[in-house]
């Protein structure tokens, strides 16, 4: 389900690069964080994009960089054609209405001090939609769309649960009407049996509204639950991009297959030659030379080409990898 | 035949508001056995990690273990020993691996040192005898150049070998039970698997028994012998894993298998449980799962006692099995 041929996607992001700081450290000067080194990725409407990877790959910082929480170090993000990193404070605001994000925290990012209703209706002051009474009667539309009670637009964030405060940040990202929603790890805090809702809930939501959604998840089965199309990062870096079915059931990059080998799956079955990679991601402060992946890769053919030579992502069949011998991934 | 580890009826108490009294864990029932693993299965609040704590009567007070549960430790009644006796218990015979190793590991001593204090604080060697130990404990939790590692300190490794060092101080005394309390939850998933096969493997080197304590269905396949689901405080099913995977015999079960989701086989869409998990404070007085359950009847109004669904496989739920 990639956006059909011949219109341009809503989201198209080129070369996206964020370092961080060059700082000194105790006299030593220390190397940038590469913390997204490239990152190039298109959405289109009503599309979901899975956005994977392990802690420290980049993936929240690609999120955090493309609703401007954080300035790129380069790189181009369009949003219908109109670049994100260049818009002045009143182009912002505007884009705010149409790109919301939804966290990982269902605790952390509600203001414990603001009602329910205060918090939903937020974004509605903000950009002066509809008059008080009528932003009040949406808060009620919008909690009870999240499958709440009408009623708890009066109480406060402590009283509800996780999975509750889960459903009131979704609330509250839709109510300025957004066409694309960031979502950083959004069931990942949340128990299995309250994920499951969750996950439902956004894809009745998509469906309802053709909403377009950045999924950014370390969890390959929830993000297969619901992306169409999948990119895998690794060390700051897309390694393996696809139709979601497609990258899963035949992954080309060894890192993916790692990782795809790697999801302890709720079933008696054994997952047929399991792979454990050895040792942990290298720092993005000290990105391996060649193929970041190359000091953990198992690929029978690896060799001095991978430990020099970066590997750009390159269409083989239907999907893309970074690999010089994605051909002959075992 | 004794068991290792015989837990009968273990009840905790905490206080409540309104002088009322609250038991988060409220009756649990199960025997571990050397050489295998067990695993304690359920989502948060269901009691599972204070089970871990209370079996170590490590209980935070206010709470305390009811006088009526009963631990035994190879026969032994662990609930009369003194405090010495639990002193050598603790990370003596029973070793403990928990979920964040940043928060349990001391970030002002080298991770040599932390082993090596484990290994003094029960066996009567010299410093250097512990630390040409703790050498060893650290090579065979994988950790390559343990010369070098083991003078680090715990913000110098990263977050699978703290766990791994966490593991070895776990293993100092050569224990004969490791509980395990969400030990890869913290961990990315290509480490996590690396830490699971390093727990299997040191099981089995070592003929321990584990007892694995983790909210995830997917960390239990393939790796533990035996389950017991818990809910509310309460184990729910129990029975060897293979049994609980195939034929899960309680609704609270199957609505688990049926939020996860998978990585293979249909994308289909997710049947989750309805509403969440109830506080203690808020438990219905028949069967704590019925205000959730699609399958509740009018004698979910009673609470049902664990009952035979099929041979070694037991359910706390009326329509379990062929009993009147």
């Amino acid at each position: 389900m990639t956006a059909p041929a011949g219109t341009a996607p809503l989201l198209d992001v080129r070369d996206l690069v964020k370092h961080y700081g060059a700082r000194a450290l105790l006299g030593r000067s220390a190397p940038p964080v590469r913390a997204v080194d490239g990152v190039s990725l298109t959405l289109g409407r009503g599309e979901t994009l899975g956005l994977v990877g392990e802690s420290g790959c980049g993936k929240t910082t690609v999120g955090r960089t493309l609703i401007r929480l954080q300035e790129p170090t380069s790189g181009r993000a369009l949003l219908d054609g109109t670049d994100i990193f260049t818009l002045g404070p009143d182009a912002l605001r505007a884009f705010r209405r149409r790109v919301q994000m939804i966290f990982q925290d269902p605790y952390g990012s509600l203001n414990p001090r603001m009602t329910v209703g205060d918090a939903i209706a937020e974004g509605m002051d903000i950009h002066h939609i509809g008059t008080k009474p009528q932003r009040r009667r949406r808060v009620a539309t919008l909690l009870e769309e999240v499958g709440l009670d009408a009623s708890y637009a009066s109480r406060y964030p402590h009283e509800f649960s996780g999975g509750q405060r889960q459903r009131i940040g979704i609330a509250r990202a839709l109510a300025v009407e957004p066409e694309l929603i960031i979502c950083d790890e959004p069931v990942s805090s949340l128990d299995v049996s309250v994920q499951a809702q969750v996950l439902n809930l956004l894809s009745d939501l998509q469906r309802a509204r053709r909403l377009s959604y950045l999924f950014i998840a370390h969890d390959l089965a929830v993000v297969r639950q619901v992306a169409d199309r999948i990119a895998v990062m690794y060390l700051g870096r897309i390694v393996e991009t696809g139709a979601a079915d497609r990258v899963l059931s035949a992954p080309r990059h060894p890192y993916t297959v790692a990782l795809r080998s790697a999801v302890p799956e709720a079933s008696m079955t054994p997952a047929a030659g399991r792979i454990v990679l050895s040792g942990d991601p290298p720092s993005p402060a000290a990105p391996p030379p060649g193929c970041a992946f190359h000091t953990r890769c198992f690929h029978p053919k690896r060799d001095e080409r991978c430990r020099t030579e970066r590997p750009e992502l390159r269409p083989l069949g239907s999907v893309q990898v970074a690999c010089h011998y994605a051909e002959s991934t075992p | 035949m004794t068991s290792l580890l015989e837990v009968r009826d273990l009840r905790v108490s905490f206080p409540a508001r309104g002088g009322r009294t609250i038991h988060p864990v409220d009756g649990i029932s199960f025997a571990l056995e050397r050489g295998r693993t067990l695993a304690l299965v359920g989502e948060s609040g269901c009691g599972k990690s204070l089970t871990g704590l209370a079996l170590l009567r490590l209980v935070p007070p206010p709470g305390r273990i009811d006088a009526s549960s009963v631990i035994r430790l190879e026969g032994k009644d662990m609930m009369s020993f003194d405090e010495e006796a639990m002193r050598a218990v603790r990370g003596g015979r029973i070793g403990m691996v928990f979920q964040d190793p940043m928060t349990s590991l001391n970030p002002v001593l080298t991770a040599g040192d932390q082993i090596a204090e484990a290994v003094r604080a029960h066996r009567p060697v010299s410093r250097r005898d512990a630390l040409a130990r703790a050498e060893a404990l650290l090579g065979e939790v994988g950790i390559a150049d343990p010369s070098r590692r083991l003078g680090e300190y715990p913000h110098q490794l990263s977050g699978g070998m703290r766990q791994r060092v966490m593991i070895a101080i776990a293993l100092a005394a050569e224990p004969e039970i490791i509980i395990a309390d969400e030990p890869t939850t913290a961990l990315d998933v290509t480490v996590q698997a690396q830490i699971l096969e390093l727990l299997d493997r040191l099981r089995q080197e070592r003929g321990m028994a584990v007892l694995l304590i983790t909210h995830d269905l997917g960390v239990v396949a393939g790796r533990a012998d035996d389950m017991c689901v818990m809910y509310a405080g309460q184990i729910v099913e129990r029975a060897s894993t293979r049994q609980v995977f195939e034929a899960p015999a309680h609704p609270y079960t199957r609505g688990l298998f049926s939020s996860v989701p998978t990585i293979t086989g249909a994308r289909e869409r997710l049947t989750p449980i309805g509403g969440s998990v109830p506080p203690p404070t808020a438990w219905p007085t028949g069967c704590r799962f019925g205000p959730r359950c699609p399958e509740r009847f009018a004698r979910c109004d009673s609470m049902p006692t664990l009952r035979r669904a099929a041979p070694g496989h037991e359910a706390r739920c009326w329509l379990a099995g062929d009993e009147a």
